[in-house]
């Protein structure tokens, strides 16, 4: 058996690809941490509850509503980003003239409702989401056996991550959006509606989370728990990244996941803590974040 | 729905934000230490009598929490820093103590001794860290950082995993008091937790207290003046982390138990609930927070997650409009600083 590091090279590779799916989370997790973020200056403790809801709505719609994986994909954001604009226009859009770690303490709050709903409602044992007919079985690489489903989650995380970045860096909507991060009085003195702006940005990253959602139902059991200890996760990742720029976010999102997989393949039991570890050598180092522009 | 068409001030770093408490009396009065005093006087004799009324265990439940909050609420309250992963110290400090009064045998006050200095330690380094970011950073790196606490929690040898550290002895108190009455335990529990309490209240109050307010309300004036900002923050980190182990460490001996739920984020998550809740920056905030939610949590115990779906709407309902906490607004009632 051919071996690198001493490690078979099909370990090796199968953890590289489980890493690039989980940075492929990380990746589409911070983004939304990110664009909320920027938008409305607080960090949206909830993101990873509207993950697992998404994974939720997903789930309802097949079982009740015979509503398969790929218009669960167009759906589920939509329904859940709308559930996110009820939630910033009720609650969150209240507490932005105080000190920031308010609406960590609101999304917090809320975070801890969703779960428990759903913890109520389905328990905590976890259900099946079976992948798409498309996308069931894989393809041997020589080197490794690649499942289809899993090269679609990676492909769709880069693609739906550089749409965001297209969409936030090159485009004129971007461009309000850059400039209302900025200075949102002197954008809103152009004529800009910037509350609205707000309302959509945040709809726009909990669609995000939705999405993620979706795409790891059928990977992960669809449980009330999957979101909650990602986040924390993603959390680090966004200190380790700064919540500066856009593709600072993808890229420490991919780049720590695989990170992430190489340990688990090198020496498995540090996986679980190597980006905490990361986290304290980052804040060791370049306090601001490997992409962080203030300190 | 608001008309204004900006409806938060500008993220420029140099525009302060009100802060995170409501100091709402001025704290200029003449004497503040003197009512205190008689609350603390009336507060240790109603608990002086309450565990012959009350289930002395629940009763000790509710200190060990309250001191807890307490320490938290030093660092957020006073020093301005929402640590969201408190559980690290109070979760680690129950293992240590736990494991150093069942598996090396030692007494309980030398245990809990042990888990408070190694929460301290743990407060020096996750603290010294934590510092190098502000705001919502110094909460996301708490957490982070108390995150991977736990996991090596589940993965040590010496922690048991999920089960935990279990039927840990409760022994006797420097060698010669037998802790396995309730009662000669409760009123161990209460001298701990009124020690950590007063204790609390002498920092505030001290020179050092002031400082740590001054940093809180305007960190970039407190440097100007010539305050070395980062060695009160770290020093208050690790004074609110040794008070948050002392808690952890006692209730460890209480319950004769050191689990998994100690060190977990929704611990982090509680603590800061009873604070917010009992009121931020108050000094007797924290125990009525803390009184409150593990009433309700041993009221509820039966329905399961709705326990958790409650304490989330109670934490949504006073950000939202509840900001002052209990005893914050009777504060303001009485006019006076509590």
């Amino acid at each position: 058996m051919v071996q690198i590091l001493g490690i078979p090279v099909q370990v090796l590779f199968g953890q590289l690809l489980l890493g690039l799916i989980n940075g492929s989370f990380y990746a589409l997790l911070s983004l939304g941490l990110a664009v909320i973020f920027g938008m409305l200056n607080v960090i949206n403790f909830a993101h990873g509850a509207l993950y697992m809801m998404g994974a939720f709505v997903a789930w309802l719609l097949l079982t009740h509503l015979g509503i398969g994986y790929w218009w669960a994909l167009l759906i589920v954001p939509l329904v859940v980003g709308a559930f996110g604009i009820v939630i910033e226009r009720l609650m969150i859009s209240r507490l932005y003239h105080l000190d920031h770690l308010y609406g960590l303490l609101l999304t917090f709050g809320l975070a801890l409702v969703i779960q428990g709903l759903f913890r109520n409602e389905f328990g905590v044992s976890g259900l099946p989401y079976t992948i798409p007919a498309s996308l069931q079985g894989g393809r041997n690489l020589g080197f490794m056996f690649l499942p289809n489903y899993r090269a679609w989650v990676i492909v769709a995380s880069v693609l739906v991550c550089a749409a965001t970045w297209f969409a936030i860096e090159k485009t004129r909507l971007g461009a309000y959006l850059r400039a209302a991060t900025e200075n949102p009085a002197l954008v809103g003195a152009f004529g800009i509606n910037v509350p609205r702006m707000i309302t959509l940005t945040y709809g726009f990253g909990v669609a995000l989370a939705a999405l993620a959602g979706v795409l790891a139902a059928p990977i992960y059991s669809v449980n009330p728990n999957m979101g909650s200890d990602l986040i924390i996760v993603v959390f680090a990742v966004v200190v380790i990244g700064g919540m500066g720029s856009i593709l600072g976010a993808i890229v420490t999102g991919f780049g720590l996941g695989i990170v992430e997989g190489l340990t688990k393949a090198i020496y498995p039991e540090a996986s679980s803590v190597v980006i905490f570890v990361i986290m304290a050598i980052v804040l060791l180092v370049k306090p601001a974040g490997l992409f962080g522009r203030t300190a | 729905m608001s008309s204004d068409p900006v409806r938060r001030p500008a993220s420029s770093q140099d525009k302060a934000q009100p802060a995170m408490t409501h100091s709402t009396v001025s704290p200029v009065l003449a004497n503040p230490q003197r009512h205190h005093t008689a609350i603390f006087l009336l507060l240790l004799a109603l608990l002086a009598v309450a565990p012959f009324a009350i289930y002395p265990v629940f009763l000790m439940n509710v200190l060990c929490f309250a001191l807890f909050a307490a320490a938290l609420n030093l660092l957020l309250g006073y020093g301005g820093l929402l640590s969201f992963g408190h559980a690290a110290f109070f979760g680690s400090a129950s293992y240590i103590s736990a494991h150093a009064a069942k598996v090396w045998g030692l007494t309980p006050e030398l245990a809990i001794l042990l888990g408070t200095a190694a929460a301290a330690f743990l407060g020096l380094i996750i603290g010294a860290l934590a510092i190098r970011r502000q705001g919502i950073y110094f909460a996301m790196v708490t957490l982070a950082f108390a995150q991977m606490v736990y996991f090596i929690a589940l993965q040590a040898p010496f922690t048991g995993g999920e089960d935990g550290i279990q039927a840990v002895p409760r022994g006797h108190l420097l060698g010669f008091i037998d802790l396995s009455s309730d009662l000669t335990l409760y009123f161990t529990v209460l001298a701990i937790t009124f020690a950590g309490l007063l204790l609390i209240h002498r920092i505030i109050h001290s020179p050092f207290g002031q400082v740590l307010k001054a940093i809180r309300d305007n960190e970039a004036r407190a440097i100007s003046v010539g305050y070395r900002v980062t060695r009160y923050k770290l020093a208050v980190f690790v004074m609110s982390a040794s008070l948050a182990g002392l808690a952890g460490a006692t209730k460890a001996i209480v319950f004769q138990l050191a689990s998994l739920t100690d060190v977990h984020w929704t611990m982090s998550g509680e603590v800061v609930l009873m604070t917010l809740l009992g009121g931020m920056g108050t000094v007797f905030g924290p125990l009525a927070g803390a009184a409150v939610i593990v009433a309700m949590q041993n009221y509820f115990a039966s329905f399961g997650a709705w326990v958790t779906v409650l304490q989330g709407l109670i934490f949504t309902v006073s950000v939202l409009v509840f900001r002052e906490g209990i005893v914050g607004v009777l504060a303001r009632w009485l006019k006076k600083p509590l």
